[in-house]
C-alpha cells in the first residue's frame, strides 16, 4: 500500500512546494527593480552558504553543528527519499545512504529539540516550537520506511498499522519540510535564505569583504520614490532578504535600543516587513514585541504606508545604526539599510524627523554644522596652535579632517591632543579650516539624503582643489562617510582613523613614548570604526605601545555595544526604560578599569554624560599625547626655520 | 469655513551664518495659516522668484507659492496692497519683522493702513472664526495672553509666541510650483537714496536687582507692567469713549 501512497505524497508535496515558490517569488517581485547578477549570484550561492554564512553561524558552535547535521541530513535525505520512495529505486546502497542521512538528521533534530525545551527569550516560539517535532517525524518515518529497502527488515513488516502510522509521519514531515518551505512556514528560511544569499544587495560582503556604506538615492530621478513609504518601495531583493529571517533573535540580543527598552526589536521589524510583503497583521508573531508595544495591533500590506500601519515611527527612530544586528545576523539581512530607507521617506517627504531632528537639519543646511554655530568659529579651538591651512599649503602628507568636534569643548581637548601628537612626529599636515563642512553623517542617518549629498558634493569639491596623501580624522563617523560613502559621488581618498595612523607612527618609531601610568584601561570599540570598518586592532596596538594591557569588556570587538550616540539617536531621543550609555558604562565598570579609552567624539560625549562616579573617559589621542616625551624646545625652533628644505 | 487667507513670506537670513533661509517668523505665519486654512492657504512673496530659499516654504507642504516679481530696493507695499485687494483676501498673516532688507517691521502697519484694515500684532493663536468674527489670542510679555474679537478682514503678525513652523521637507520643496507675476515696480525712495551705516550697539542699562528673596524675584519677573498716568472713563457712552480715544491718538500723533 505504501508503495502507492508514498510517491503520491512526495510528489504532491513537491508540486505544492513549486506552486508556493512561484507565489512567494511574485510577492518579492512587488518590490522595485534592483541591479543583481542573477545567474552569477546563483552560482556563487553554495559557496556563500558554506563559507560566509557558516562563518557567522559558527560563532555559536552548538547551533552550527546542530544545523550542519539537521540541514545536511535533510537535504541528503530529501534527495534520496525522492529517488528511493518517490521513483521506487529500491537499491540497497541508496537505502543505506538514506538510512545514514535520516539518522544524521535525527541526531541534529534531537539537538534542535533539546534547545527548544527551554528556549532563550530571543527565539521565536509559535510554529517554531513545532519544527523540531516535524524534523523528528520526517527523519524517523523515512528511517523506518527505508529499513526494508536496505534489507534490514522484511517487506511488509508491522502490517497496516505501522504503514498507517508511517504514512501520517511522512505526511507531517513533507508538509512542513517540502511545501511548508514555500508557503511561509518556519522552513521558509531555507528557500528564501538560499535565494537571498544568491541575490544579496551587498554581494561585496561575501568572501571576507565589507560593505557598510549606505546606498545613495538618485535625487535627479524625479520618478523614483524618496525612500520607502510602502513595502513595495523596497527593492525586490530587500523584500527577499526580509523573508529569509530565521527569527533566531541574535539581532534582538545585540540591539542596544531593545536592551534599553526603546520600542525597537530588529527581529520584529524584519518580521513586520514580511507581514508587509505578504499582507496581514502581526498577531501571529511569536517572539518578543517592541518594548512597550503589544502585539496584534499592527498590520499592513504591500501597497499601504508602513509607518502608522505596520510600524510606528518611534521604532524607526530608536535605531542607533550601530549595525550590531547586521553583524550578528546569520542570514546577513541588512536591517540598517531598511531603517534608513524608511527614515528617508519620513524626512524627505513627510518632514517628520522627531524632536530636535528638524532643527539639526536646518542647522546643517544653514551653517554646515549640526549645532547651528557660526561657521566662522570652526577653527577657534586651534587659535593658538598655528595650524597650516590647506589653502596656504596645497600639498601635504596628511589632511587632518577636524570634524564637528571642533565646536564641542570636550572634543577640542581630543583634537588638541592629536595635533600635539602630529607635531611631535613632525608630520607635514594641514587642515581645511573654514572650508571644512560637516561630513553629512548625521543628516544621512536621519534620512536627509538631500542635505547629505549637498554637503558631500561641496566637501568633495573642496578636497579636489588640494593634494594630500591621506585624510586622517579623530571622528569615526566622518571617517566612515569619507571612506565609504563619498566614493559614490566621486570622492575616493585614502582615509584613516587617528588610531590607525598613530599605530603606524608608533610602528615607524616616529613617536617617543613613555609608559602610561594612569591606571588600568578598558577600550570601547566605536561602531563606525569597528563594525563599519573592521578596525579593532590598531587602537589596541596603540594602547599596547603605551604599556597598557586592555581589560577587555565582555562585549568588545565586533560585539561591542553602542554608546547610544550613532544614527542621530541623541537627536531623535526616543524614550526607553534606561539610557544606552548607562548600560555601556555598566559594561565598562564590570571590567574594574579606572579609565576607558575611546576613539570617537560621539562615544566621548555619550559616556561622559553618565553620572559620576564612573571611570574616566579618555580619547586614545589624549592618552598618547600624555605619554609623549617631547624634544627640547631648541630642536623645535631650528626645524621651524627650515621648512623649505623638507618640502 | 473657507476664508481667503494669505501668508506673506520673505527671505530670511540665518543669524549665525547669514545664509538665506525661510524667515523664522514668516514660517510661523505659514504654519498658522496651514492650521487654519489647510490646502487653501495662499502664500505670497514679493521679490525674486528664483531665490532657492523660497522652496523651504514649499517644503512645508504647499503645492504652490505666488511671487510678485520685484527687484531689490523696490517698495513692496503697493503691489501687496493691490494684490490683496483684487484677490478678495480676508485674512493676511505675516511675521513681525523681516530678517533681511530694511527689516524695519513697518510693512504690516503700512499695509494695514493702506488697506484700511485692523492689524493685530504678536498673535499666538487664532481660536475660531464664526460668521466673519474671529476670536484671537494675542501674546503679551511674560507669557500673558489677551483674547480679542475682530471682524474680518484684518492683518495679523506673528512672533515667537506663535506655534513653531513645521519641518520643511525636501520632496514637496522640489515639487512645489513657484508662480511669478510681473507687476509694477515702485522704487522705494527711502531705502535707495538713504545712506546705510552699521548700527551702534546701545549701552546696556545696568540691572539692579533689589529683590532679597526668590519669591521677590519671582514677583518681579511675573508682575504686570505698572501702568503710568492714565485716565479712567466710567459711565460714558460709546461715542464719548471713542471721542476720548481719538483725541488721545491725535495728541500722541498716532492718527494724523
Amino acid at each position: 500500500m505504501l508503495t502507492i501512497v508514498l510517491p503520491i505524497l512526495l510528489f504532491a508535496a513537491l508540486v505544492l512546494a513549486l506552486i508556493g515558490a512561484i507565489r512567494r517569488m511574485n510577492m518579492w517581485r512587488r518590490g522595485r527593480p534592483a541591479k543583481v547578477d542573477l545567474l552569477g549570484g546563483l552560482l556563487a550561492m553554495p559557496k556563500r552558504y558554506m563559507v560566509d554564512l557558516h562563518h557567522v553561524v559558527a560563532r555559536d558552535k552548538y547551533m552550527a553543528n546542530t544545523h550542519v547535521a539537521t540541514a545536511g541530513g535533510f537535504v541528503l535525505a530529501a534527495v534520496l527519499a525522492i529517488l528511493v520512495h518517490g521513483l521506487g529505486l529500491h537499491n540497497r546502497i541508496l537505502g543505506y545512504a538514506l538510512l545514514f542521512a535520516t539518522a544524521l538528521m535525527f541526531v541534529g533534530a534531537l539537538f534542535v529539540f533539546k534547545r527548544r525545551l527551554n528556549p532563550p527569550s530571543r527565539l521565536s516560539k509559535g510554529p517554531w516550537m513545532r519544527l523540531p517535532k516535524s524534523l523528528l517525524a520526517f527523519s524517523v518515518s523515512f528511517f523506518i520506511l527505508t529499513l526494508p529497502v536496505a534489507g534490514l527488515l522484511p517487506e511488509g513488516f508491522g502490517g497496516w498499522v505501522l504503514a498507517a502510522i508511517l504514512a501520517v509521519g511522512v505526511l507531517w514531515g513533507v508538509s512542513e519540510l517540502f511545501f511548508g518551505m514555500t508557503w511561509g512556514g518556519p522552513m521558509n528560511h531555507a528557500f528564501a535564505g538560499a535565494l537571498h544569499l544568491a541575490w544579496h544587495r551587498r554581494a561585496e560582503r561575501f568572501g571576507g569583504g565589507r560593505s557598510t556604506g549606505l546606498k545613495p538615492l538618485d535625487l535627479n530621478d524625479r520618478a523614483a520614490p524618496l525612500g520607502v513609504e510602502k513595502p513595495e518601495d523596497f527593492t525586490w531583493n530587500q523584500l527577499l532578504g526580509f523573508d529569509a529571517c530565521v527569527q533566531c533573535g541574535k539581532c534582538e540580543a545585540a540591539c542596544p535600543a531593545f536592551a534599553a527598552g526603546q520600542p525597537l526589536n530588529p527581529k520584529k521589524l524584519i518580521q513586520d516587513m514580511v507581514v508587509g510583503l505578504a499582507g496581514g497583521t502581526d498577531a501571529h508573531f511569536a517572539g518578543s514585541p517592541y518594548p512597550g508595544k503589544p502585539i496584534g495591533e499592527h498590520g499592513g500590506n504591500p501597497h499601504q504606508p508602513i509607518v502608522n500601519g505596520l510600524v510606528d515611527a518611534d521604532t524607526l527612530w530608536s535605531c542607533t545604526t550601530c549595525r550590531a544586528c547586521v553583524e550578528e545576523c546569520p542570514m546577513m539581512i541588512e536591517h540598517v539599510d531598511a531603517i534608513v530607507d524608511m527614515r528617508r521617506f519620513l524626512t524627505l517627504e513627510k518632514g517628520a524627523t522627531p524632536n530636535n531632528g528638524a532643527q539639526v537639519l536646518d542647522n546643517l543646511i544653514a551653517t554646515d554644522n549640526p549645532g547651528g554655530f557660526a561657521p566662522g568659529g570652526r577653527m577657534n579651538w586651534a587659535a593658538d596652535l598655528n595650524l597650516d591651512l590647506m589653502r596656504d599649503k596645497p600639498s601635504v602628507d596628511v589632511l587632518f579632517w577636524v570634524g564637528d568636534g571642533a565646536f564641542d569643548m570636550r572634543n577640542q581637548r581630543t583634537l588638541r591632543a592629536f595635533v600635539k601628537v602630529l607635531k611631535a612626529a613632525r608630520i607635514n599636515f594641514a587642515v581645511l579650516g573654514l572650508e571644512e563642512r560637516d561630513s553629512g553623517d548625521v543628516a544621512r542617518r536621519l534620512g536627509d539624503e538631500a542635505t547629505f549629498q549637498a554637503l558631500a558634493t561641496r566637501n568633495i569639491q573642496t578636497l579636489a582643489q588640494y593634494r594630500f596623501t591621506r585624510i586622517v580624522t579623530c571622528d569615526p563617523h566622518s571617517f566612515h562617510v569619507l571612506k565609504n560613502e563619498y566614493g559614490a559621488f566621486g570622492g575616493d581618498y585614502l582615509v584613516q582613523h587617528h588610531s590607525t595612523y598613530m599605530a603606524e607612527l608608533i610602528d615607524a618609531g616616529l613617536l617617543n613614548l613613555a609608559a602610561d601610568t594612569g591606571g588600568s584601561v578598558t577600550y570601547h570599540d566605536p561602531c563606525y570604526l569597528g563594525r563599519y570598518n573592521g578596525e579593532y586592532e590598531a587602537p589596541r596596538a596603540v594602547l599596547r605601545a603605551l604599556g597598557i594591557e586592555v581589560k577587555e569588556m565582555q562585549r568588545s570587538g565586533f560585539r561591542s555595544r553602542c554608546c547610544g550616540g550613532g544614527g542621530g539617536a541623541p537627536i531623535t531621543d526616543i524614550p526607553g526604560k534606561q539610557r544606552i550609555p548607562d548600560m555601556r558604562m555598566d559594561d565598562i565598570r564590570e571590567t574594574g578599569a579606572e579609565r576607558v579609552a575611546v576613539g570617537c567624539p560621539q562615544c566621548t560625549v555619550m559616556l561622559e554624560g553618565v553620572v559620576e562616579p564612573r571611570p574616566l573617559i579618555k580619547d586614545i589621542a589624549e592618552l598618547v599625547a600624555e605619554a609623549l616625551i617631547e624634544d627640547a624646545p631648541s630642536t623645535r625652533s631650528t626645524r621651524r626655520e627650515a621648512p623649505e628644505v623638507i618640502a | 469655513m473657507s476664508i481667503a487667507t494669505v501668508a506673506l513670506v520673505s527671505i530670511g537670513a540665518h543669524p549665525a551664518s547669514g545664509r538665506a533661509r525661510r524667515a523664522e517668523q514668516d514660517a510661523r505665519a505659514v504654519e498658522l495659516g496651514l492650521e487654519l486654512a489647510g490646502d487653501n492657504l495662499h502664500v505670497l512673496h514679493a521679490g525674486n522668484p528664483h531665490e532657492p530659499a523660497l522652496r523651504a516654504y514649499l517644503g512645508m507642504g504647499l503645492d504652490e507659492l505666488h511671487v510678485l516679481e520685484q527687484p531689490d530696493g523696490a517698495d513692496v507695499v503697493p503691489v501687496l496692497r493691490d494684490y490683496i485687494r483684487e484677490a478678495g483676501v480676508q485674512l493676511v498673516l505675516t511675521g513681525s519683522q523681516a530678517e533681511t532688507g530694511e527689516g524695519s517691521g513697518m510693512l504690516p502697519y503700512l499695509l494695514a493702513e493702506q488697506l484700511g484694515w485692523p492689524l493685530l500684532v504678536g498673535v499666538a493663536q487664532i481660536e475660531s472664526i464664526h460668521s466673519g468674527v474671529a476670536q484671537v489670542l494675542q501674546a503679551l510679555p511674560r507669557g500673558q495672553r489677551r483674547r480679542l474679537q475682530v471682524r474680518l478682514p484684518f492683518v495679523i503678525t506673528v512672533d515667537n509666541a506663535a506655534p513653531k513652523a513645521r519641518q520643511s521637507a525636501y520632496g514637496p520643496a522640489t515639487r512645489g510650483l513657484i508662480n511669478a507675476d510681473v507687476v509694477e515696480v515702485t522704487v522705494d525712495e527711502l531705502s535707495t537714496t538713504g545712506v546705510l551705516q552699521p548700527a551702534k550697539p546701545r549701552p546696556k542699562r545696568l540691572k539692579v536687582i533689589k529683590a532679597k528673596s526668590a519669591a521677590d524675584r519671582m514677583k518681579a519677573a511675573t508682575a504686570k507692567a505698572a501702568g503710568g498716568s492714565g485716565q479712567v472713563l466710567k459711565g460714558v457712552s460709546a461715542e464719548e469713549g471713542a471721542q476720548a480715544i481719538l483725541k488721545l491718538l491725535i495728541e500722541e500723533g498716532v492718527v494724523r
